[in-house]
């Protein structure tokens, strides 16, 4: 048994001194040297105190919300939908609706481009109409509309998933006792998919505030945490102010991560 | 007649929505091919474009195809081992290692990047080597790998497996190459999937560790879609789906067997 555990500890080595030496030492290093700079230790507060950098704080946090908020009601509808209902053609669209999974920021931003653009398709169609062109593809409108588009897909199969795992016979009871379609939706369906919504909301959140790629395409000075810290590491050479921002940015993240799964593993439990 | 009435407006709002993920998409491969994307499709096909990035970007396809292949060697050769003892002892402790692994995921790749150049930078021969970006990639992507054959390995009676062959004489390295490699081989392809397609499209992490002599792919997009015409970046655009979807959907094809056959079987259901 301790030869087993010997060889256990041996064959996690490689994986454990990759990280250690790439993620867990440059992380300490960086919670330090954001530490280092002219503010000292103040810097992690700056985020809050320094009026320019918390407002960036709060529009990264208003359109990672909306975002969430817009895709969860369009996947959960969308989702359920195509998890209910089996037609001809059905895979065919959730395979173009899964299909932009595996697009980097930098492609979803040039398709919010070819959408709302200076040549693209939504200013073309409003020129013609009314004459003026809509463009609103480089500002938040813009970004928004773009961490919509990167995360409809990875939500969807979570709902399609979770979905496939309610009882259609509850929704059947409801029915049969007079429940109309609205109060089906609100008692039945949503508090069997919550914890789906949260993880995969959880998700949609985390990438929204931490994406980066999107903002760089669209337009370098959408005032977004990101963005800010970018232009602190490269044009101001601020590392310290961009290693504390980043440290924070960072933590944000995970916190939100940690706190949907212990929420949705708890109301799984409940549920079963 | 109500109940249609509403299948028909569900219906027609995830076409929508299938309209908003893929019309863009349509858009973006007809002006890579088009000659004047301003004057529309009149003014004519052409590759023109695709050859243009052929000669300028070359290099970053290749780039990201070696990247990407290196991050799946290394995340194979660490990722396995490390699913293969989490999967053996679940304990406190392991959960902590696999949360712990999952961290380069849940923080900002520009975090994780600022982390490693304030670390290594000064190490010029390792900070302007392809070797640089490699790290990156497989802290993004080792945890994709290890869920993925964990995910497997926790599915199958390991423990019943190894014992059966431990008591006929089989040793660790007998075991592990003729039990738990071919057993976990879905994982393994799954993992290596997920692995390539990610590798090729990471760019929030890459964008600062790359130099101008070591592009990736994604990086060239972002350059390309900064500087120079709309036809150029949408036919790099085009290069780039080429190179993923085939990874897609076999990946699609990997996640969902049931559901296909749940299709075939509940066709008639509405």
């Amino acid at each position: 048994m301790r030869r087993e555990t010997q060889r256990l500890i041996l064959l996690l080595l490689p994986a454990g001194i990759f990280f250690a030496g790439f993620f867990l030492i440059p992380m300490a290093e960086l919670f330090v040297i954001g530490g280092s700079g002219k503010t000292g230790w103040s810097a992690y507060a700056a985020i809050l105190t320094d009026k320019n950098y918390f407002n960036s704080l709060l529009a990264t946090l208003a359109v990672a919300s909306a975002t969430t908020v817009v895709t969860l009601i369009i996947s959960g509808i969308s989702g359920v939908f195509l998890q209910r209902h089996k037609f001809p053609g059905n895979a065919a669209l959730v395979a173009m609706l899964t299909f932009p999974l595996a697009f980097p920021g930098v492609v979803i931003g040039f398709m919010v481009i070819m959408l709302a653009g200076r040549q693209g398709l939504i200013g073309q169609i409003t020129e013609f109409v009314t004459g003026d062109k809509v463009v609103f593809a480089y500002s938040m409108a813009g970004l928004f509309m773009g961490y919509v588009y990167f995360s409809v897909p990875r939500t969807i199969l979570t709902v399609m998933a979770a979905a496939e795992k309610l009882d259609p016979k509850l929704e059947e009871a409801a029915r049969s006792l007079g429940a109309s379609p609205m109060r089906v939706v609100r008692d039945v369906i949503i508090p069997g998919l919550k914890p789906a919504f949260i993880s995969a909301g959880a998700i949609c959140f985390a990438t929204a505030v931490g994406a980066f790629g999107t903002a760089f395409t669209l337009a370098t000075r959408i005032n977004v945490l990101p963005m800010v810290i970018y232009t602190e590491f490269t044009l101001s050479a601020n590392i310290a102010m961009a290693a504390a921002l980043s440290f924070v940015l960072g933590a944000v993240t995970w916190v939100v991560l940690a706190i949907a799964r212990t929420a949705a593993g708890s109301t799984v439990a409940a549920a079963g | 007649m109500k109940n249609r009435w509403l299948f028909s407006l569900q219906l027609g709002f995830t076409l929508l929505v299938c309209a908003f993920l893929i019309v863009p998409v349509i858009l973006s491969i007809l002006a890579g091919l088009t000659v004047n994307y301003l004057v529309g499709i009149e003014s004519g096909l052409t590759l023109r474009w695709v050859y243009a990035v052929w000669d300028g970007y070359r290099d970053t396809i290749f780039l990201s195809i070696g990247l990407s292949l290196a991050c799946l060697v290394v995340t194979l050769l660490i990722g396995i081992p490390t699913a293969y003892v989490l999967a053996k002892r679940q304990s406190g402790l392991t959960r902590a290692i696999e949360e712990l692994l999952v961290m380069p995921v849940a923080v900002p790749g520009l975090a994780t990047a600022l982390a490693l150049i304030v670390t290594y930078g000064s190490l010029s021969g390792f900070r302007t080597s392809w070797a640089f970006i490699l790290v990156g990639h497989v802290l993004f992507t080792l945890p994709f790998m290890v869920r993925s054959v964990l995910a497997v390995l926790m599915a199958i009676d390991l423990k019943t497996l190894e014992e059966g062959a431990a008591s006929l004489g089989a040793g660790f390295i007998d075991r592990f190459r003729d039990i738990v490699l071919p057993n976990c081989r879905t994982g393994i392809l799954a993992g290596s999937l997920m692995v390539v397609t990610l590798s090729m499209g990471e760019f929030n992490m890459t964008w600062l560790l790359h130099t101008p002599f070591n592009k990736t792919l994604p990086v060239g997009l972002a350059d390309a879609y900064a500087s120079l015409r709309l036809e150029i970046g949408s036919a790099y655009t085009l290069v780039f789906f080429l190179m993923i979807v085939p990874l897609l959907l076999a990946l699609q094809a990997f996640a969902q067997p049931r559901q296909t056959k749940f299709v075939a079987e509940d066709d008639h259901h509405d």
